[in-house]
């Protein structure tokens, strides 16, 4: 099912969680809402799921209007960050709760039920748990049990909102290749919501950057990284230096270093350079000089900071360990950098990127973070 | 990548056996007192606990039976301590499912929902705790009484509300309203609405989703509401003893008819009755810890999260 969201606008109180997002999500597609605390990304995720009522604007299932449509009624499944599965029901229980709830006739028999409970416990490979308390499972078990009860809707749309936010690293990672394997395997279409950008560019086939209650940029995992559409995508997605320059005549002035663009800007720009595009090079060739300053390993990869000789401006570099300049990097040495690949952006007044605060009067209880369950 | 690789489908770590089956209380030097001070502390707090709790009781019941079982026996099969004790079930039968339906509802209401006004709510759910009940009583007096604002329109229709049942069951209504609403708020409110949201996104109606997920989720805390909701209904004298009249044998519960029976001197008597409430509390209690035995795996399940 293909979703289409028009100009869609929503507001707590007088904190605008979403200012007119249009977005159209094509049918067995796994998309990532990408954005900090406060960008929108849960509320619009909820607004699909017909949780949080919209102000203005439409969303479209298909062909069909959504937009007024009522929770029950638009088969969403939704997998909730803490679960929120039922405690005082077993797994089995939980997984076939929608069968059971149905209405009169509907409603599958008891032995039915229990038998598509199993068989979407066996799709999440979780077979033999049936009788299991949610109490009684670890958290990626748990995560496991979620969707597979979401599942059990048959769900023309599928929503996660942070699926992995309460798992540790490793069981995040395991999950991660096995929700992206399960998408393939269902085919169903697949919404979730991240503040992580590396989670978002490794599961999605296309990833929504959001920041105040905007959409900055939609892409494939390889054009929003590799061509940031905005200052604030290039400083999400990664670690970012900033740099002043100047293009003139398609070229790119920078301290007296020349460099090729194609850049339609004219005048004095922002430079974005992400630290893996700065690269050492000979003192003979040409490049930015630098003095390093110091020097940190963090596993396969060597992170320093080099200070610029003309304006003492810090640079952040990272190598591969295996790289030969790596070697050569210690505190104090003298530096040749070239940026190797970077982004342009008319000079605006140099201010932190901001992202708004974490903490929300009035928004629902999902958005304030204060709570913790499990 | 094999089954066993994936960290994802691994268990949860085991609860050490300490924690099932094992010592109360672990001595670990490092962490705890000398052993004097540790029996000293407990000395305490037994020593307080008898003299303030298990004593009274015991000496209700030694009261009771002082004049021989004989006498006991008497007092109770009189027919006014008959009619008082059907008296204080009625209200109790009256007031607490009526608080039951209300607590719940009010509960509901406040910790899922954001409305105007929500404070004056909660501040007015606890009226009854901080206001004296000797006051709620002759409020009741001064809306449904004689002289009453409402009282003529009732007499004229035939109604008695003040000295008789209505507002017996008014008055301890009164007194009881907080108990339920009271324990179920802060629960509900650390549940928050997750669960709700998620049976309404699998499809459940609101109805469904208050039996069968609200209402397991409240089940246990509902009961304990209930129970203090009835031990209150049952023993409840100041509102109810403005309200009821003291008429023998037709407007008296159980606390009054032990006060009358007190003023008359007939001590054994008053004890004997005593006793008898005393009881209907024993056996409150003991339903509580025979649920609470019986259902200990779900206490225990629905309480670690």
């Amino acid at each position: 099912m293909d979703i289409t969201i028009k100009n869609v606008r929503k507001t707590f109180a007088d904190f605008p969680a979403l200012t007119g997002v249009d977005l159209h999500i094509e049918s067995g597609e796994l998309i990532a809402l990408l954005g900090p605390s406060g960008s929108g990304k849960t509320t619009l995720l909820r607004a699909l799921a017909g949780l949080e009522p919209i102000d203005a604007g439409q969303i479209l299932f298909g062909a069909t209007d959504a937009t007024n449509l009522s929770v029950q009624a638009r088969k969403v499944g939704f997998v909730f960050q803490h679960y929120a599965l039922f405690k005082h029901m077993t797994v089995a229980e939980n997984i076939a709760f929608s069968l059971s709830v149905r209405e009169g006739k509907t409603r599958p028999t008891s032995a039915e039920q229990k038998r598509r409970a199993s068989e979407l416990l066996e799709l999440v490979q979780l077979k033999g748990l049936e009788k299991r308390y949610p109490a009684q499972l670890s958290g990626g078990q748990k995560q496991r049990v979620a969707l597979a009860r979401a599942l059990a809707i048959e769900p023309r749309v599928l929503l996660l909102d942070e699926p992995f936010g309460a798992l540790d690293a490793k069981v995040r990672k395991d999950l991660r290749r096995w929700l992206r394997e399960l998408h393939d395997k269902t085919g169903v279409t697949t919404v979730f919501v991240t503040h992580d950008q590396e989670e978002a560019l490794e599961l999605a086939d296309r990833v929504v950057v959001m920041s105040r209650g905007r959409i900055e940029q939609v892409g494939t995992t390889a054009e929003v990284y590799e061509q940031p559409a905005t200052p604030f995508v290039f400083d999400f997605l990664g670690s970012v230096n900033l740099l002043a320059g100047e293009v003139q005549n398609g070229k790119l002035r920078l301290n007296g270093l020349s460099l090729p663009t194609d850049s339609q800007l004219s005048g004095p720009v922002d430079v974005y350079v992400r630290p893996h595009d700065l690269r050492l090079v000979e003192q003979t060739s040409d490049g930015l000089d630098a003095r390093i300053i110091s020097v940190q390993r963090t596993g396969p990869l060597v992170k320093a900071v080099a200070a610029l000789a003309h304006d003492a401006s810090k640079m952040d570099i990272e190598l591969g360990h295996l790289d030969p300049m790596a070697l050569a990097l210690k505190p104090g040495t003298a530096v040749r950098l070239l940026p190797v690949s970077f982004g342009l952006f008319a000079r605006t007044p140099h201010a932190e990127v901001q992202t708004l605060p974490d903490v929300v009067p009035n928004a629902v209880p999902e958005q304030r973070g204060d709570r913790a369950r499990a | 990548m094999s089954i066993l690789e994936d960290k994802s489908l691994q268990d949860p770590p085991a609860i050490p056996a300490i924690f099932h089956g094992g010592p109360l209380i672990q001595t670990n030097a490092a962490i705890t007192e000398p052993a004097w001070v540790r029996w000293l502390l407990i000395a305490i707090a037994l020593g307080f606990l008898s003299l303030f709790l298990l004593l009274p009781l015991a000496a209700v019941f030694t009261e009771a039976l002082r004049d021989g079982f004989g006498t006991y026996l008497t007092a109770l099969k009189e027919p006014d301590a008959y009619s008082a004790l059907k008296l204080t079930l009625l209200a109790a039968a009256i007031a607490v499912p009526l608080n039951l339906v209300f607590g719940v509802a009010a509960a509901w209401c406040i910790s899922k929902f954001e409305f105007r006004g929500k404070q004056l709510l909660i501040s007015l759910i606890d009226l009854p705790f901080s206001v004296s009940p000797v006051v709620a009583g002759l409020v009741y007096v001064l809306i449904f009484g004689a002289q009453g604002w409402a009282g003529s329109w009732f007499a004229e229709h035939d109604i008695k509300v003040i000295f008789a049942v209505p507002g017996i069951a008014l008055a301890t209504i009164f007194v009881t309203f907080p108990f339920i609403a009271r324990e179920l708020i802060p629960l509900m409110q650390e549940q928050g609405t997750d669960d709700e949201q998620a049976a309404l996104t699998l499809g459940a109606t609101g109805f469904k989703t208050f039996w069968r997920v609200t209402l397991p989720n409240i089940k246990w805390g509902l009961l304990y509401g209930v129970l203090l909701c009835n031990a209150r209904a049952f023993g409840e004298f100041g509102a109810v003893s403005v309200v009821s009249g003291h008429i023998r044998g037709q407007t008296n519960t159980l606390p009054l008819h032990i006060e009358i029976l007190y003023n008359e001197y007939a001590f054994a008597a008053a004890f004997a009755v005593a006793s008898l409430l005393a009881g209907l509390a024993l056996i409150t209690l003991l339903l509580k810890s025979l649920l609470e035995w019986r259902y200990a795996d779900q206490l225990a399940a629905s309480r670690r999260h």
